[in-house]
């Protein structure tokens, strides 16, 4: 159990991380998503792997550990809000700079920055 | 009612952003800006109780809902903690009323998202449990997103993007860190957590190392350090002044939390773990010094300048908490104060200069004459002596104080040198800037087009008293400098006293 659960965390964090590094807006949110849910997957093992133990007291004969669960809980409310605002300042950010890249500028071939903020403004998004 | 006082410095400002929301706020701007810095008073009256209490009590605990540590949360009040919540109290005045001139009219809810981020910051300054810690830089990020994107235009929606989802990955990385930590120590109380530290054996040991560094990498990612600090000059030049001015105190949260962590928990007492991140904390504070000097050489527009200063701020400030001992703890507080202080009214100046001089705005070139040269001149001159650190200002102070405190360690011969050659980068800058915005006139100037802009440029009477506040700190931390720098090893002393902190958070307290 404690392989796939590693496996699924370390997937979860490289799926994440490579998406974080996108230059488009949208893998980035996506990215930082899968990010979130892999450190809630991690938080959560923080109070050790186990089967059949309740975190309430009187239901078992063996406790879970309940705060790491009360962790998550509150990493996965603030995570929501975090990921809604990033949303819809990714998509304020698609109006305002007329393309969806986090840095404002569409790079066609390295070293070219001839698209710049002021030329999408005007013309066509080139996506 | 007295034993809740700890508790007040967060739930006035979020009673204050909530009442500030609600529709007798709403109808007329005028009514808002009087509740809204009433409000701020109420909570600066109400941290200055708590800062006379806790001077006098030590150390003040209080547990939230009665659950006592290391069970529950609990809020620690010490002379550290307490001076710093009174500054952002303080700064939280200052701020509203600055922006009572016009700018919160620029954007929606500017006053209560002041008063959120006042929870914010006052909160990760109070609270003993990491976690909470956690909750709270989270509440002081939101509001501080929104804030940036307040009365912005494109730029600053990139900006934001940006530190979005910088802090985004920060926040995440904080969590991983104290997912480690709690899974090694079995708690996240700090008193509990360091405690707990020195009994570690085996693995354990690396685990919590990796647990403690990654907490590293997110406080320098929030008090912009070397390799992470490159969000911050964009941010704050983007960012309105007077936000920008707030911001002040959110970089020095980061360096708080790394005085916490680095000298409570992975401290003196920390066994095989004690110290274990003064070498980083060394070169990397070095690093952003360099960093920051070249940025103060590089500005163009002054607010740029300003936010350079912020990061050799915090180089400073980081490189007196790797020395690990008292006396650089105080002077490290001592210069926190000052230079949130001052870099404020710096962030101030720089949009007032810029107000006045027309397309120029505040760029450091020459430009059209100023319509209040003598008064912008004087408060210049006055926080330029104080960021440079020249006597006989609160700079100076701190200058020598820091200086005397790393005498004797071990990086001193490459500290020094780097620290003095960083500080004649400020003052060549600073003259250099001064001197030009100033004196430099265009010849050509249209005389009627600087009259329209004349009046609604001058200094309102509110940016006027804000100014001043700040201003006038600095001669004040350098009269009163007695008093304040034996509060200041008093806070330091106390930061340092590891088995008493441990005892009284431990046993609840009072």
């Amino acid at each position: 159990m404690e392989l796939l659960y590693a496996a699924c965390v370390g997937l979860l964090v490289s799926c994440g991380v490579f998406l974080i590094l996108r230059s488009r807006t949208f893998p980035v949110v996506l990215g930082l998503t899968m990010f979130s849910y892999a450190v809630n997957l991690f938080l959560f093992s923080s109070g050790r792997l186990s089967l059949n133990q309740a975190a309430v007291l009187g239901y078992s004969t063996e406790y879970a550990d309940p705060l790491p669960q009360a962790f998550v809980l509150t990493a996965i409310v603030i995570g929501f809000a975090m990921t809604a605002f990033v949303v819809i300042l990714a998509i304020r950010g698609r109006a305002d700079l007329g393309n969806d890249h986090v840095d404002g500028q569409v790079i066609d071939k390295i070293g070219d920055k001839s698209k710049n903020i002021e030329k999408n403004k005007k013309g066509k998004v080139n996506v | 009612m007295m034993q809740h006082l700890v508790f007040l410095p967060i739930l006035l400002p979020m009673l204050a952003a909530v009442l500030l929301l609600l529709p007798p706020f709403g109808k007329s701007i005028i009514i808002r800006r009087v509740g809204s810095v009433t409000l701020g008073i109420v909570t600066f009256v109400a941290s200055l109780a708590l800062l006379v209490k806790a001077q006098a009590a030590g150390t003040l605990v209080y547990a939230i809902g009665d659950w006592s540590a290391p069970f529950g949360i609990v809020l620690v009040a010490d002379p550290l903690s307490t001076l710093l919540v009174c500054l952002t109290s303080l700064l939280g005045i200052v701020c509203t009323l600055y922006a009572s001139a016009g700018d919160d009219e620029k954007g929606s809810f500017f006053h209560p998202l002041v008063h959120f981020l006042i929870l914010g910051v006052n909160g990760a300054f109070l609270t003993g449990d990491a976690f909470n810690l956690f909750v709270f830089f989270e509440v002081l990020l939101i509001a501080s997103y929104s804030l940036l994107m307040h009365g912005g235009d494109k730029r600053n929606t990139r900006a934001a993007l940006q530190y979005v989802i910088m802090n985004l990955v920060g926040s995440a990385v904080f969590l991983i860190a104290l997912g480690i930590l709690y899974g090694v120590l079995g708690t996240l109380n700090m008193a509990d957590m360091a405690q707990q530290v020195s009994q570690l054996q085996g693995d354990d040991v690396y685990l919590a190392k990796i647990g403690g560094l990654l907490l590293l990498v997110v406080f320098a990612l929030k008090g912009a350090l070397l390799p992470l600090h490159l969000w911050l000059p964009n941010t704050y030049t983007t960012a309105m002044p007077v936000v920008a001015a707030l911001f002040a105190i959110m970089t020095k949260v980061g360096v708080y939390s790394m005085m916490r962590v680095y000298t409570l928990i992975f401290g003196d007492e920390a066994g095989e773990l004690s110290h274990m991140a003064q070498t980083w904390l060394w070169w990397f504070a070095m690093g952003t010094i360099v960093m920051g000097a070249v940025g103060v050489l590089a500005s163009k527009d002054l607010r740029k300048l300003t936010a350079n200063l912020v990061i050799i701020s915090v180089g400073t400030l980081v490189a007196l908490i790797a020395v690990q001992s008292i006396e650089a703890s105080a002077a490290a507080i001592y210069y926190l104060v000052h230079s949130t202080l001052v870099t404020a009214a710096l962030f101030f100046l720089a949009d007032l200069i810029g107000r006045q001089r027309g397309n120029v705005e505040d760029h450091i070139s020459a430009g059209p004459p100023l319509l209040q040269p003598r008064l912008l001149g004087i408060c210049f001159l006055v926080a330029a002596v104080t960021v440079i650190g020249m006597p006989p200002l609160s700079g100076f102070i701190g200058k020598v104080w820091l200086l005397k405190a790393t005498v004797n360690t071990e990086y001193s011969m490459v500290f020094w040198p780097l620290y003095l050659l960083a500080s004649f980068a400020i003052l060549f800058a600073i003259a250099k800037a001064g001197s030009t915005v100033f004196w430099h006139h265009q010849a050509t100037i249209v005389k009627s087009e600087i009259a329209t802009s004349a009046e609604s440029a001058r200094v309102h009477p509110a940016q006027l008293v804000a100014l001043i506040i700040l201003i006038s700190a600095a001669p004040l931390m350098s009269i009163f400098a007695g008093p304040l720098s034996e509060y200041a090893i008093g806070a330091a002393t106390q930061l340092h006293d590891f088995n008493n902190t441990i005892k009284v958070i431990l046993s609840g307290g009072l």
